[in-house]
């Protein structure tokens, strides 16, 4: 998902810095972004990894450095397993809780105070719909993202003011990598597809946005279900 | 405004958390017939080859090429693998992932006055699949198939080893890939050259012929002069215009004939519904082809085309295969040797109206001489594509024509295929056993495998 957010911004020329786990992934994305623009867009990268929250200052220090203070930050990354793999491996499911909600909100944190401190910019994080309701096939998952979803959305009214635009995005079943394996479900969304709506949502400054956009409507119906009936159904 | 964005990389996923589910799932290629098995879609296909049986770019070859032979192969999905590595403004040398579609290419080049050497009727294919089937395109009395401008791959092997091949290097397993339907390895990374273009236009001249012997004279007299030709004929009409169409010649606009607007971005409709099996049938295909026809109201017309227009008028109506209905469909697609003469392809078409089942999709192109990929479908001749429906009649339809093909010469291509018979395919494809030896020496347990393989190499299932 990263991959099709940052082809956007560098094709319309904005400079890109990418943070992730492998330097030599991390260099063939920024070769590809580069070579989309007409003029070589600028881009550069450092490694980064969401499960080593004492490296996050020094990431975002390299980006600051090349890209002369950054004023955008989109946050894609996230560990994902399935009910059943989480279940039977508790560490597995320490990890990911921690990745998706304890140290995001720590990478978000740092993120805020550098944009704050220069007047405000923006934050894009992905969240999921998993978050907006317990379900028995993403429960642990889906909890991890909860906590994110109230977080992002408080940041949202507390710095909202101040300058700082954070826009929340939940996606529904997306056809990646890391859905690979799962049936996709009706309504299943194609990375371009979300990364069209999450760039928009960006530009806009919208705090939440779900994307396909007919998951707003899905999750509508799925938050409005009496507990009895989450408790009988199978998702 | 100095914009800065830090993406985090994708998530770390657990590979073991795929569930069983009922009913089984399918996959299909562009014929819509469906085989047992899932695809396993990748960013990072040096990763995810190991092990697998078979790569699969956008699923448009039209026949069981890019379907599994058995439901639990496993069947990596290119399209997300998709960076552009290198490119050289000055050379035109490319390096790009496999998964890189040509629809990318066109989207982010063309503007920028590059365009691919070769490129097939769709502009919804990867690079990796151009390289498998060797694509051809109208230009192919000219330039020849596009493995001809390929110049690496960087390739995964059975033995999981990951080797890079050239003209010059691993020369066999090159050629052996060039067209080789991805059974010698799976292609990562694809070094190419692209094409200098004088403008982002098309000059196109189309001519109405009444029947298959103006046709073939109108392909020959035009191929010198123009180095992109097709025609599309109506195989329905029988008799005196049996073999009428529309002959379609081009060029790249030069900079002083193109408008100095870029062409606008094509409009792409979506095919709504999956329509009855019984809506395409010869009473609306004959109506349908009538139209067409005598829609080229003019005798001759000439003037500017967007290269969409041109190159993918289908591509203006997405997922249109769902006019043929759950039943599915096929194109047939041999090249018949100009050594047959005209009369062979006279005596092609009188057979296909005998036979049937044709549809209104109909093209007949003239071949330059065969390439160097080992098992690379066009020779020098004339090649006739054209969709048919499945019904119970189509094997015995598929059986008449290729015996017919096998009798002067020609061969089919695989890429379309769905129902030639092994032996058939023996028959006319003497360059068989220099490609089986490929597959000895580079994937001898044949790890490798595809539906197709299974069916006309009779690989184990």
């Amino acid at each position: 998902m990263g991959r099709a957010i940052a082809r956007r911004l560098a094709e319309r020329g904005e400079s890109v810095f990418l943070l992730g786990l492998d330097e030599a992934d991390l260099e063939r994305s920024a070769a590809d972004l580069k070579e989309r623009h007409r003029d070589k867009a600028s881009v550069g990268y450092a490694v980064c990894d969401l499960e080593r929250p004492e490296g996050f200052a020094a990431a975002l220090d390299a980006a600051d450095a090349a890209l002369g203070e950054l004023d955008t930050v989109v946050v894609t990354a996230a560990m994902f397993a399935s009910q059943e793999a989480l279940e039977a491996d508790v560490e597995l499911t320490r990890r990911l809780v921690t990745v998706n909600y304890a140290n995001t909100v720590v990478f978000c944190e740092h993120v805020k105070k550098r944009l704050l401190a220069r007047g405000g910019g923006r934050l894009v994080v992905f969240s999921s719909v998993a978050g907006d309701r317990g379900r028995k096939p993403v429960g642990i998952y889906g909890s991890s993202k909860a906590g994110l979803s109230v977080y992002l959305e408080a940041l949202d009214h507390k710095y909202h003011a101040a300058g700082l635009s954070v826009t929340c995005v939940k996606p529904g079943f997306v056809k990646t990598g890391m859905t690979a394996g799962l049936k996709p479900p009706p309504f299943a969304g194609e990375p371009d597809q979300v990364a069209d709506d999450v760039v928009r949502a960006m530009d806009r400054g919208k705090p939440l946005v779900y994307t396909p956009g007919i998951w707003a409507l899905v999750m509508l119906v799925i938050r409005s279900l009496p507990r009895f009936v989450m408790r009988k159904i199978g998702f | 405004m100095s914009t800065g964005a830090v993406a985090v990389p994708e998530p770390r996923t657990d590979a073991s958390t795929a569930k069983a589910e009922s009913p089984p799932p399918t996959l299909s290629a562009w014929g819509r017939l469906p085989a047992e098995g899932r695809e396993l879609l990748t960013e990072d296909l040096e990763r995810s080859t190991v092990g697998a049986a078979l790569c699969r770019g956008l699923g448009r070859s039209y026949g069981d090429s890019s379907l599994p032979a058995r439901a639990d192969d496993k069947v990596v999905a290119t399209r997300l693998a998709n960076r552009i590595l290198h490119v050289d403004e000055q050379t035109g040398d490319f390096v790009a992932e496999a998964g890189v579609s040509l629809a990318e290419l066109n989207r982010l080049f063309l503007p920028r006055g590059w365009f691919t050497p070769v490129t097939p009727g769709t502009k919804f294919v990867t690079l990796g699949g151009m390289v498998a089937s060797d694509v051809h395109g109208k230009n192919h009395h000219r330039d020849g198939c596009f493995g001809a401008h390929v110049r690496r791959l960087r390739m995964r092997l059975a033995d999981e080893s990951v080797v890079t091949c050239s003209p010059e290097e691993n020369e066999d397993l090159f050629y052996g890939t060039i067209g080789g339907m991805g059974l010698l390895g799976h292609v990562l990374q694809v070094e190419f050259q692209m094409r200098r273009i004088p403008s982002q236009w098309i000059r196109a001249e189309t001519e109405r012929v009444r029947d298959i012997d103006e046709f073939l004279e109108g392909l020959g007299r035009t191929a010198p002069a123009w180095p992109m030709t097709m025609g599309w004929i109506d195989c329905l009409s029988h008799g005196s215009s049996m073999g009428r169409g529309i002959l379609t010649a081009g060029r790249w606009a030069t900079a002083e004939e193109a408008p100095s607007a870029p062409p606008p971005p094509p409009r792409e409709l979506t095919f709504p519904v999956e329509l009855p099996n019984w809506a395409l049938n010869p009473v609306t295909a004959r109506l349908f082809n009538t139209a067409y026809y005598w829609r080229h109201m003019a005798h001759r017309w000439s003037g500017l085309m967007t290269p969409d227009a041109f190159f993918y008028p289908l591509d203006a109506i997405l997922h249109w295969n769902r006019a043929y209905g759950a039943r599915g469909f096929t194109q047939y697609q041999c090249v018949l040797p100009r050594a047959a003469g005209t009369a062979a392809v006279r005596e092609f078409m009188f057979l296909l109206t005998k036979l049937g089942g044709a549809s209104p999709l109909c093209v007949i192109k003239d071949c330059g001489p065969e390439g160097k990929g080992v098992l690379s479908f066009p020779l020098e001749g004339t090649s006739i594509a054209v969709d048919m429906a499945v019904s119970p009649d189509l094997q015995r339809i598929v059986d008449n024509l290729n015996a017919f093909v096998i009798e002067v010469g020609g061969r089919i291509y695989l890429t379309k295929d769905r129902f030639t018979r092994a032996e058939h395919f023996r028959a006319m494809e003497p360059r068989l056993p220099r490609f089986l030896a490929l597959r000895d020496k580079w994937d001898p347990k044949r790890r490798l495998r595809s539906a197709q393989s299974v069916r006309i190499f009779g690989d184990a299932a």
